[in-house]
């Protein structure tokens, strides 16, 4: 899995393509988050538009990820879920847990 | 008349980079069968937590130890079993991840996953050692025949 990664206003926006799955999306998400933690950035904008897949493992970095950042003062907020990534984020009750964006503006600007 | 069911069988080392294996096998095996994008999405996910469960609790990640897929579709009716070579768990004793206390746990999802994804999940020890869990789901769509035989 490929993960891209930018700036907006002093928020990093992560962008995974493809699947979040265990043994190599998982990691490659866990990899990215502490890099930008280490680089100082704790605004995260992940932009789920490009994930086909997330399974059980790739929920948990997802959650994982979430725990790190909050809990060293940062953000991190979803943006673009396609419509399964969604229905798994209803199934998980993980919706009620995540800040979740449909418009890029909108979510850069609440941070 | 009934249609003859469609079979396959896959067996993998306990290693988690095969889990692609099966799922290669098995999204080429439901497209050729006709069986639309969304439910070849849900049976996807719900094999890949099965296999991936096989490998990690059942086999301990034991390369040397093998996990067997079999695959059956017969008039709409889907059944996979993912059997491994460990001793077996109670899924009574998996936390509730849906718990207030366990929601920011980063594991603990694999059964709802398959719960979610398929009609019914069962467990049973496999007589020849190991633990089978059997994944059904209708896909009634195919009920009357698959694509495949109707062309």
């Amino acid at each position: 899995m490929k993960i891209d990664i930018r700036q907006n206003q002093g928020v990093t926006i992560l962008a995974p393509k493809g699947r979040i799955t265990i043994g190599e999306g998982d990691v490659a998400l866990r990899q990215a988050v502490h890099e930008a933690l280490k680089a100082g950035n704790s605004k995260l904008l992940i932009d789920m538009s490009e994930v086909k897949t997330i399974d059980s493992s790739g929920i948990g970095e997802l959650v994982s990820a979430f725990t790190t950042v909050t809990n060293r003062g940062g953000k991190l907020k979803l943006l673009n879920l396609p419509a399964k990534v969604n229905d798994i984020l209803q199934i998980t009750q993980l919706i009620t847990v995540f800040d979740v964006f449909d418009n890029e503006a909108e979510a850069v600007a609440s941070f | 008349m009934n249609p003859e069911p469609h079979r396959f069988h896959v067996a993998i080392a306990s290693r988690f980079e095969n889990i692609e294996l099966v799922q290669v096998v098995l999204q080429d095996t439901l497209e050729g069968l006709g069986v639309g994008e969304d439910d070849r999405h849900w049976v996807d996910l719900a094999v890949r937590e099965a296999v991936a469960n096989a490998i990690r609790h059942g086999n301990q990640q034991d390369p040397t130890k093998r996990v067997d897929v079999d695959f059956e579709l017969s008039g709409g009716a889907l059944v996979i079993r993912v059997k491994d070579e460990g001793p077996g768990f109670s899924p009574e004793e998996v936390a509730d991840p849906l718990a207030e206390e366990n929601l920011l746990r980063s594991n603990g999802r694999g059964l709802l996953y398959m719960r979610s994804c398929m009609d019914t999940i069962d467990w049973a020890p496999h007589p020849d050692g190991g633990t089978e869990v059997t994944l059904r789901k209708r896909l009634p769509a195919l009920g009357a025949g698959t694509r495949a035989q109707e062309e």
